[in-house]
């Protein structure tokens, strides 16, 4: 290696660190915050050596029950991600091999509809929902989960079906396979780590979904989205408890996307760097 | 047993009119060859028959039934295509009985019917590895196994060999054919090699710009060629065109002139080409041979050994390209002027349309005897 590419390399990694750094700085800050009394929390100068707590930790599960909240969280991440699938892998297939003039338009269509702030539709679906009796459900959350992260669910599956070799369902169709036996024999075991990767993207989507937790659910139904929010406002500012109560919402989101981060980075630049 | 029936047969992707009409009948237990050029809509023609495409227009028959809308499994024939298409997530065994699980067949039936379509391709020591571990032969005859193991009436490949190397390529040529003998099946075969369609055929059709051209059987289309298209597809090298101009019809054949006025007695008459028309003779490489003082004088541009044989390019004295096969120990040199000969039974004569002159007693075939 000429010193010119050591030097080339060595700025890149630089200036990767940095990057990574500065974008997971707030992540690591509220880790640690979390450990902090409230007092050290709020000093001026922040402490970067102090002596780590649970105290925090302890108050907010005396306060509220996580689990509840978790539970919820698992329940409508998990259900919608699998509601969005059963609606995508059907449009995405029809769109990916038997494209017609429109097929591209609709896509776009469908990836539009995510540019549009989601209080923009507030009122319909607050009253839809009331008069359905689905205002705190699960159900309710999950669907307007499941649907909201439909247009992305199809444009991945059809990005990833795409490289699915129409010959090899056009076998199948020889074979005697319907629809369903060529999408269950022959696509999915084809495609399954781009479907793997879907599923984790719309599930941490659906995970992390603040605006129709805070606006459809209470009580009952609350996610843990709900549950941080529960710290912000009505005690004021505890930065602590606030803290470990966000660092006990995303712990979960945050060991399954680090278990799955080749898929997920796979899954995401799939179509920039083929 | 089957025959297949087209009755014009139309289709269109759009504006674009793919296939312009087809007509065509595909016997029973023969081997059909649809060869064309690129984009003459041979593949189409095969997928429509396969029920992987609709045609926009006409009947398809089967043994008399129309199939026009039938499942394409239902239809009971077996495609294999160019890529294999295998099924990469299944074993060889598996891709082979795919379509036998599908229609609810017991398990020792597959087995059995698998075990023994094995043994006709030797496939016998692979069937429990996975397609991305065979070579490309080895996943070609997979492919055939698939379609063999379900005993359909009609075979259809779609250029199988096209993405096999060229001494493979031979090999399988000669294994397909045997098969072929063997199962005694109704075959239709696509293709753009005029090389394979001339080997393997019972019959060509011969296709271009969505119509049929010709068909026949080979020696049919290369003795004689209905148009100045087939002439110059079938037969390799390709046959040598020369132009020329009509100068008198004759009861025993037509009289032509080259652009310097000599003349030539071509035995083939011609009902509408009038004198003074343009026409075109066509001599095929292997039936010129160098002569003494021929009408045809050129000069050698480039000489090839084959070994058996060797190709002379010349270009004649009228400015156009020709190719001569001469004896492999030629000793002909570039630059040499020589003269071409040849054995005017062995000429083709298109007129201004490309329509070929026909032999005045429909008794003679017009084969070349020379060299």
């Amino acid at each position: 290696m000429t010193p010119i590419e050591l030097r080339r390399k060595t700025l890149f990694t630089l200036l990767g660190w940095a990057v990574a750094l500065l974008l997971s700085f707030p992540l690591l800050w509220m880790v640690l915050t979390s450990f902090k009394s409230e007092a050290a929390a709020i000093a001026r100068v922040p402490h970067l050596f102090f002596h780590p707590t649970l105290e925090s930790f302890r108050v907010v599960q005396e306060q509220s029950n996580y689990l509840r909240f978790a539970w919820n969280s698992i329940v409508v991440s998990l259900g919608s991600t699998l509601l969005a699938l059963l609606f995508a892998i059907p449009s995405a297939y029809t769109m990916a091999f038997s494209p017609t003039r429109r097929t591209r338009g609709t896509l776009l269509w469908m990836l539009s509809t995510k540019m549009m702030p989601s209080v923009g539709v507030l009122v319909p679906i607050y009253l839809i929902f009331r008069d359905t009796g689905l205002l705190d459900t699960r159900t309710g959350l999950l669907v307007v989960d499941a649907v909201g992260n439909l247009p992305i669910v199809i444009w991945m599956l059809y990005t990833f079906f795409k490289e699915v070799p129409r010959e090899v369902l056009e076998a199948g169709r020889m074979d005697g396979a319907g629809p369903v036996r060529e999408i269950y024999n022959l696509l999915l075991p084809l495609s399954l780590p781009g479907i793997v990767s879907t599923s984790l993207l719309a599930t941490i989507l659906a995970w992390n979904e603040a605006f129709w937790s805070l606006t459809l659910t209470a009580a009952k139904a609350a996610p843990l989205t709900a549950f941080i929010a529960s710290f912000s406002s009505p005690q004021g500012l505890f930065y602590a408890k606030l803290s470990a109560a966000s660092t006990m919402a995303i712990a979960p989101i945050l060991v399954l996307g680090w278990v799955s981060q080749r898929q997920l980075v796979r899954g995401l630049t799939f179509g920039a760097v083929k | 047993m089957a025959t297949i029936e087209l009755r014009q047969i139309r289709k269109s992707f759009g504006e674009s009119e793919i296939l312009r009409g087809i007509d065509l009948t595909i016997r029973d237990q023969e081997l059909t060859v649809f060869v064309g050029p690129s984009g003459c809509g041979k593949s189409t023609l095969l997928r429509l028959i396969a029920g992987l495409e609709d045609s926009t227009a006409g009947d398809l028959l089967l043994d008399g039934q129309r199939i026009n809308h039938v499942n394409p499994a239902r239809r009971g024939l077996a495609l294999v295509f160019q890529t294999y298409a295998l099924y990469p997530h299944m074993s060889v065994a598996d891709n082979m009985s795919f379509n036998l699980k599908l229609a609810g067949v017991p398990k020792e039936e597959r087995e059995r019917k698998v075990a023994e379509a094995a043994r006709i391709l030797n496939l016998e020591a692979l069937l429990q590895r996975k397609p991305k571990e065979l070579s490309g032969g080895q996943r070609q005859r997979v492919a055939i196994g698939r379609a063999i193991v379900r005993n359909p009436k009609v075979f259809l490949f779609d250029e199988p060999l096209s993405n096999l190397d060229a001494s493979l390529r031979v090999r399988m040529r000669v294994e397909l054919t045997r098969l072929h003998r063997q199962l005694r099946a109704t075959t239709i075969y696509v293709t753009h090699d005029q090389v394979e369609a001339m080997t393997m055929a019972d019959r060509i059709v011969v296709l271009q710009a969505g119509s049929v051209e010709q068909i026949g059987t080979p020696m049919e289309l290369y003795r004689q060629p209905k148009n100045i298209f087939v002439a110059g597809f079938i037969g390799s090298p390709r046959m040598n065109f020369l132009s020329a101009t009509l100068q008198q019809n004759t009861s025993s054949g037509t009289m032509i002139a080259f652009p310097d006025g000599a003349t030539l007695h071509v035995p083939l008459i011609s009902k509408s080409a009038q004198a003074g028309e343009k026409v075109t003779l066509g001599l095929r490489p292997e039936h010129a041979y160098l002569a003494e003082n021929s009408v045809l004088a050129a000069k050698v541009q480039t000489v090839e050994h084959l070994g058996p044989e060797s190709y002379l390019h010349l270009l004649s004295r009228y400015g156009e390209a020709m190719t001569v096969r001469v004896n492999g120990e030629t000793t002909t040199k570039v630059d040499a002027d020589i003269s071409v000969g040849f054995d005017p039974g062995s000429l083709h004569l298109f007129d201004k349309s490309g329509l070929a002159f026909e032999s005045p007693s429909m008794l003679t075939t017009g084969t070349g005897v020379s060299n």
